[in-house]
């Protein structure tokens, strides 16, 4: 067939069922626009987690002569026991990447400015600070491997890992996204739902057409391709304009932040990396509706 | 051409058989007229020769090619072989009488200078020309027929099949539609025409074909409407 006979005829059949087209294309943007959310939301979390994680430490808190800790019962940590420690970490390279020792001196220090407005340190003495070995590793989520090695070890008050603080955030976040997903699934389903049921009503208003093409000896190709190409006309609309409000939001909104706080955000780069999937996604499911229903619905 | 033998059709949910039976040879560039009552199967016999439905028993050959065996790909190519009129025309009201008939050719994928050529050619045959633009509703219902038939002949089919084509019009204009036919038959064309019409059976004395209930119960050369007594 004629490309601009086919064309001509898709113009005439969106323009006949202008209502039912945009009814798809809405639909379709929002769809695709939660499901954008979605993916976006994940990556942010990803993104806020390597950020994160690769600052966390595990800190390994030795123990000061007055410490209360059931393994600090024998008093302060010994010169032997520090070198042990340390000598135990070197050699546990190359998951640890790094250790710093932080003094009594130098934790008092930190403290004193960390809180210098606050009134609630102000009595506390650096004997009173716990020594600590901060310990950078090369993969955070394997910090088990220090607290097992080193809690109840001689001179050893506690191991802290910071990324306990960062989780149950995370877990906020990534719950919230995957709200967003299934959300997106709920509304693809309308979609699919939708396309289905318009291509029906138009397979039904057009049956003068398509006999007649039937009758002539058109191939099944021919009298399907009309419908499948203005169902993925519709939903390419709905999702440029859903790829477009990501875009949008994602540079202005997420650009606002991005701006005040100091987290690392998600960028335009990132909408541009998820768009071909979520165009992808949307032809796809879109042009296998139109198979089904047609293959169903339109007599060949 | 179009070969029955022993064609039986029952349609699904249906008791009594549509067609029962039939056998019938049609040659190549005959034109036979396929008479009886309303319901005896005329139009059950023209969708078995397009396969629109399949046979229940029995075998239909059409331009050679046995339809129970025809893969479904293939119906497609069966059908550019034949032209189809209906009673009720069965055109594209927005779409103007040019558009309509090459309408027949462009889903077929033919180029724009052959569809620029033939089409009014076929109107030009079908005496419509001068009246390309116009739309269906501005029509009389023999205009719209001719419309029908150009539509149906334009690319050339070696069958034409027409059922009950006169059935919406008056006599004048109805004996011009079969005279249109004709005058197709003498181009080569095989012409099967399912009709009511006696008069114009009467007077073209072609070859009569007669369903009664399912059954063939006629098949006679040079034929009349009515059984002969
Ligand atoms: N699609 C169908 N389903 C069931 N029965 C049908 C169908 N089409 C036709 N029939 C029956 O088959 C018989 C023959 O019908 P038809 O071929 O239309 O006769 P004609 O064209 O001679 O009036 C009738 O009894 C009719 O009721
Ligand atoms: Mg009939």
């Amino acid at each position: 067939m004629r490309l601009q006979f086919i064309l001509s005829e898709i113009w005439i059949g969106l323009r006949r069922n202008l209502s039912m087209a945009t009814s798809v294309a809405l639909v379709t943007m929002v769809s695709v626009l939660f499901l954008g959310l979605g993916v976006l939301s994940q990556r942010q979390v990803d993104t806020m987690k390597d950020y994160w994680y690769d600052r966390v430490q595990v800190s390994i808190f030795l123990c000061t002569a007055k410490s209360d800790l059931p393994n600090c019962s024998a008093g302060a940590v010994t010169d032997a026991q520090r070198k042990a420690i340390r000598g135990q970490l070197d050699a546990m390279k190359p998951l640890v990447k790094s250790v710093f020792p932080e003094s009594q001196q130098q934790a008092y220090d930190r403290l004193k400015e960390q809180y210098k407005d606050s009134p609630s340190y102000r009595d506390i003495k650096p004997e009173q600070m716990p020594e600590s070995f901060r310990v950078q590793l090369s993969d955070p989520t394997k910090y088990d491997v220090i607290t097992s090695s080193f809690i109840g070890a001689p001179g050893v008050g506690d191991v802290q890992d910071q990324r306990r603080i960062l989780d149950p955030l995370f877990n906020v976040l990534r719950g919230l996204s995957y709200g967003a997903l299934s959300l997106a699934g709920l509304m693809v389903l309308c979609s699919v739902l939708l396309v289905a049921t318009t291509i029906r009503q138009t397979a039904f208003s057009r049956r003068r057409e398509t006999g007649i093409m039937r009758l002539v000896g058109a191939s099944a190709f021919i009298i399907q391709l009309p419908f499948i190409l203005e169902t993925l006309v519709a939903t390419m609309v709905g999702t440029a304009l859903a790829l477009g409000l990501l875009w949008a939001m994602v540079k202005y909104g997420i650009g606002y932040l991005a701006d005040k706080l100091p987290i690392n955000f998600i960028t335009t780069a990132d909408v541009l990396t998820v768009s071909p999937w979520l165009v992808a996604i949307a032809a796809g499911l879109a042009m296998l509706t139109a198979w089904f229903t047609l293959r169903r619905y339109l007599r060949v | 051409m179009i070969r029955f033998e022993n064609v039986s059709k029952t349609y699904p949910r249906s008791s009594q058989p549509a067609l029962r039976g039939v056998s019938l040879d049609i040659e190549r560039g005959e034109f036979v007229f396929l008479v009886g009552q309303s319901g005896s199967g005329k139009s059950t016999l023209m969708r078995l020769i397009l396969r629109e439905e399949r046979v229940t028993s029995g075998n239909v050959l059409v331009a050679g090619r046995e339809l129970s065996t025809l893969p479904n790909r293939k119906v497609p190519e069966l059908r550019r072989e034949i032209g189809t009129v209906f009673q009720d025309f069965r055109l594209l009201p927005n779409k103007n009488v040019f558009q309509n008939v090459a309408f027949a050719l462009q889903v077929l994928g033919k180029p724009r200078h052959t569809i620029k050529a033939v089409v009014p050619e076929t109107l030009e045959m079908v005496g419509l020309d001068g009246k390309e633009n116009r739309l269906p509703h501005e029509l009389s219902g023999g205009e719209q027929q001719r419309v029908a038939i150009a539509r149906a002949f334009v690319n050339k089919p070696a069958i034409l099949l027409a059922d009950e084509p006169t059935g919406n019009l008056d006599p004048t204009t109805s004996l011009d539609i079969v005279r249109l036919l004709d005058r197709i038959n003498r181009t080569g064309t095989t012409i099967v025409m399912a009709t009511h019409d006696d008069e114009i059976v009467d007077q073209l004395r072609k070859r009569v074909v007669e369903l009664n209930n399912g059954e063939l119960i006629r098949d006679q050369h040079r034929g009349v409407y009515g059984a002969q007594r």
